[in-house]
Formats: structure tokens, C-alpha cells, sequence
């Protein structure tokens, strides 16, 4: 597959089409499972890992439910590549640069699905769906998993569950994140106050690119710590009633932030614009908490001639291996900082006129 | 010290040796993240090592903590050679019999994390498939003959 195919698509997780795109970006599922008669990560040779591939790619070449999934190996792409796939979440970190030895990802050219081979389990299936789309994620990766599982030999216990090489994913193996734009929780100083009950009920959150209160962007990760002892929809129903009480609250900050202050508001919507239109240089970190305000002044009818998928593609394009990728070249770090701000300079001119 | 890209303060210092030569990087937090230099950090999450740090370390009575305790006796896993000093130090595990062989270590942890030491969902189609023929055959015992056709008709739909 050729990467640079990818770059004009916004990928699935960037689309902003789906349900209560308004506040929820994406979901994500994904599955940790690992071969009965090979050892994990921390045992494997270079021979078991390169037989996981094998089995692997026989599986995904023969199921019906991946066929569409195409296999990359990542030892032989380019760094710059991978980063690439780094931000279009397709692949962890871990498996572009923190492991070695034999490893690659799978995918459909939509970017919905993905299974990563020797990662810190032998397969980590991943679904991705735009908005809050929990049942659909998972009627998707349950699919994907039968059709793999009907040619591999996971290993499962019966008291267990599916192994994992870490026992905080035994069990179902599964992680659920939903990922939450938040800006008027931010704004009105009430989002430590979700962490809080967040932590108490045993869910996970995290930033996109960091720790901390507040995530570059306002975008955080909501996910299940619990894999073991409950069912796969006991664990999403769990999620789904914490995120529609989340959506409430923020939407409610964001009436509230129209109702007490929109001058104020708009005017740090317009600053926004105005920094992205007119920078020289600008950092990944500074263009996503200025594209936060943009995105919200967009839902809260600050601001027309600028739709939501404009945003998040400015957003995906302006990170750094997307960048290069568009220059065609690689780029020091004074370079993209320029480079960006030139983008988003074109972009937004195209875009036009603002309130 | 000021960062080898920009003017701010570094806060980040990285070493590595290549071919026998030191290379040192100073960058502040914004540059550092620009080249993901800084790993993604999750949010609270179960710090592992400490966990089992906590488990697996016998408490002597009347102990401060800051005394060196003795490693408890390992058992090495069977197929793949893991010790409990060593899932400890890594907080990974060697292979799947690892579940059986450190059982008696894992147990513990997995009510600490989980709060559950039993798996209550999704099963292989193999292991649906031999529950219900269990299934099956207690419901043709019990004469429950309606029960026992609609688990047949699953049976076959998933051996086919």
C-alpha cells in the first residue's frame, strides 16, 4: 500500500460524521489476543515472531471479514512513515518505535480496522468509527475477531479468559475508548471535577498526546480499566452511560458560555482564527489549542464559512509526520513550525470569510 | 540551560551513545514533544510494578518497609522459564501456561486490578461450541427436548 494514497484522506477517526460528532470524535475498540503455542513478547525470538506474521497474514489473506486488510511491515518503513501512522491511530507507538524485531499493522485502505502483529500481544485488532458509534465498533471487531480466530489458535482459559502477555488485559482483552472534544468543560474550570468521578468508577482518562488536566486540544480518551470479570457489554454498556452524561454536561457548559459570555467568547474564537491566518511559525501544540476554539466557536455558531471537517482536517494536517509528508521531504523542528503556519495560512485563506 | 531549537529553558535531556560517542540533546517540553521525543503518557493508571511489588514482598510484623526483604521462592513456569522475580521486574509475562504456573501470584493481582478473578465474557468458537454441547446433553437428560434442538441448530450453525 502506498502511504501517500492516505494523505488527502481524513481518515476515520477525523471524518466528524458521526453520531454527536458534536462532542465525540471517535470511538475506538480494540482486541489484545495472542496464539496458544507461542510464547508472548517478552520470550519470543525473532523465529516465533516471524511465525506469528506468517500465521497472521495466512489468517487475514483467508478470512472473508479481512480481506481488505493489507499487511506493512514496519521494520522496513521509513520513520517518517511511520509517525505518519502514528497520527492517523493506526499503529501505537510502542509498535512504530519502542519494540523491535519482526512487527507490522494491517489495514483497510478506509482506516477502520487494523490488527498490529507483535505488538506487546502477538495481534491487537483495532476498530475505528467516526462519532460515538460504541455497538458498531464492537458488531465490527467481533466480526473481525471470529473470522481471524476461525483460522488461528488463540490461547483462552477457561477461568481467564483470552491471555494476554499483561494481566491488566486478560480477560476480554478489549479496550474501549471513546474520544471527547471538551472545550466548555475546560473553559468553565469544571473538567478536574469529571476526572475525579471518572477515576472513582474505575475509567481511564487520557489526552491525546499527553498527560494531565488539560490535553492539548481539549481532546481527551475515555476508556475501561476493567477487562476481566465482566462481559464485553456489560463494559461498553458501562461506558455509553458515562459518555451520555458527559455530553450532557458539556453541551450544558457550552450553553452556558453562550448565554453568560458570548462577546467574550467570540473574541477569543476571532483571536484564534487570526493567530492561525496570520502566524509565521507555530507549534503542533499551539495550533491544536487554537483549532479547539475554533471548533467550538464553529457548534456554537461564532463562526460560519468554516465547516467541522475543514477543522479536523487542518488538525490532522498540521501534525508533524503529515506535514512532511505534504512537503515531501523531512523537516526540522523550526521548519514545521513554519511550514505549518504557511499551511494554515493557504488553508484558512481558501477557506474564506469568517464572522 | 537554554533548548538546542528555541530560546526557552530546556527541561529535557537526553543521552545516548552511538559507536562509542556520547550525544547529548537539551530541549524544552514543546520540542521535545514536536520530535515525540516524550513518550504518551497515560493518565492514572495501575502502576504494575508497584503492585506486585506490594503482593509478592512477604511483611515481616513489625517491619519499617525500608529494611531489604528476601525474594520469595520462585516457580519457574514449565514451558517457558518465568519466575515471579522476573514477571516482577518486567510485569510481563512469559506465555500463556504462565496463567497456571503463577497462578498462585497472578490470583491476587487479578482481584486487585480487576476485582474479579473469573472471565464473564466472550469465548473462542471451539469453547462455545463444547458449553453447549454440555448444555445439550443436561437438557435431553432433563427431557427438555425444545432446549435441547435449539442448541443442536446452534451447535451446526457454528461447526459448519
Amino acid at each position: 500500500m502506498n502511504l501517500d494514497s492516505l494523505l488527502p484522506n481524513l481518515g476515520e477517526w477525523l471524518r466528524g460524521t458521526g453520531p454527536e460528532s458534536d462532542v465525540v470524535v471517535s470511538t475506538r475498540i480494540r482486541l489484545a489476543r495472542n496464539l496458544a503455542d507461542l510464547p508472548f513478547a517478552t520470550r519470543a525470538t525473532s523465529a516465533h515472531k516471524t511465525e506469528v506474521i506468517g500465521r497472521a497474514k495466512d489468517a487475514l489473506a483467508k478470512s472473508d471479514a479481512a480481506l481488505k486488510l493489507e499487511y506493512i511491515d514496519i521494520p522496513s518503513m521509513a520513520a517518517l512513515d511511520r509517525q505518519f501512522l502514528v497520527e492517523r491511530q493506526l499503529i501505537s507507538r510502542e509498535l512504530a518505535g519502542g519494540l523491535d524485531g519482526p512487527r507490522g499493522v494491517a489495514f483497510d485502505p478506509t482506516e477502520t480496522a487494523s490488527v498490529m502483529v507483535n505488538e506487546e500481544d502477538h495481534l491487537r485488532l483495532q476498530v475505528l468509527r467516526s462519532g460515538f458509534a460504541l455497538d458498531e465498533a464492537w458488531q465490527d471487531i467481533d466480526r473481525l475477531d471470529d473470522a481471524l480466530e476461525h483460522r488461528l489458535s488463540y490461547a483462552f482459559h477457561t477461568q481467564f479468559g483470552y491471555l494476554t502477555a499483561c494481566p491488566t488485559n486478560v480477560g476480554t482483552g478489549m479496550r474501549a475508548s471513546v474520544m471527547l472534544h471538551l472545550p466548555a468543560l475546560g473553559l468553565t474550570k469544571q473538567i478536574d471535577k469529571v476526572f475525579r468521578a471518572l477515576q472513582k468508577i474505575n475509567l481511564a482518562v487520557r489526552g491525546l498526546h499527553g498527560e494531565g488536566s488539560r490535553a492539548f486540544g481539549d481532546l481527551y480518551q475515555i476508556s475501561n480499566h476493567v477487562t476481566l470479570g465482566k462481559s464485553e457489554a456489560k463494559i461498553l454498556g458501562e461506558i455509553r452511560e458515562v459518555i451520555v452524561t458527559i455530553l450532557q454536561y458539556e453541551r450544558q457548559a457550552r450553553g452556558a458560555i453562550v448565554k453568560e459570555r458570548r462577546q467574550a467568547e467570540h473574541d477569543r474564537v476571532a483571536r484564534a482564527i487570526g493567530t492561525l491566518g496570520s502566524a509565521t511559525m507555530i507549534t503542533a501544540e499551539e495550533t491544536m489549542e487554537l483549532l479547539s476554539a475554533v471548533r467550538l466557536g464553529i457548534h456554537l455558531n461564532l463562526l460560519d464559512g468554516i465547516p467541522v471537517t475543514a477543522v479536523n482536517q487542518l488538525f490532522i494536517h498540521t501534525q508533524s509526520a503529515h506535514l512532511q509528508k505534504l512537503a515531501g521531504h523531512n523537516l526540522d523542528g523550526e521548519e514545521r513550525n513554519s511550514a505549518r503556519a504557511k499551511y494554515l495560512k493557504t488553508k484558512l485563506r481558501e477557506l474564506g470569510s469568517h464572522k | 540551560m537554554k533548548c538546542q531549537t528555541c530560546d526557552n529553558p530546556a527541561t529535557v535531556h537526553l543521552t545516548d551513545i552511538v559507536n562509542k560517542k556520547k550525544r547529548e540533546l537539551h530541549l524544552c517540553e514543546t520540542c521535545a514533544r514536536e520530535r515525540n521525543l516524550i513518550p504518551e503518557q497515560p493518565g492514572p493508571q495501575i502502576d504494575l510494578k508497584a503492585l506486585l511489588s506490594l503482593l509478592t514482598t512477604p511483611h515481616a510484623p513489625g517491619s519499617t518497609g525500608a529494611e531489604p526483604r528476601p525474594e520469595p521462592v520462585a516457580t519457574a513456569c514449565e514451558i517457558c522459564g518465568m519466575t515471579v522475580a522476573e514477571f516482577k521486574a518486567a510485569g510481563r509475562l512469559g506465555c500463556p501456561h504462565d496463567y497456571e504456573s503463577l497462578r498462585s501470584t497472578l490470583e491476587p493481582l487479578l482481584e486487585r486490578i480487576h476485582r474479579s478473578m473469573a472471565h464473564a465474557g466472550k469465548a473462542p468458537r471451539a469453547v462455545r461450541v463444547r458449553d453447549w454441547k454440555k448444555q445439550m446433553q443436561v437438557a435431553v437428560a432433563a427431557e427438555d427436548y425444545e432446549e435441547a434442538a435449539r442448541l443442536r441448530d446452534l451447535i451446526r450453525r457454528h461447526e459448519a
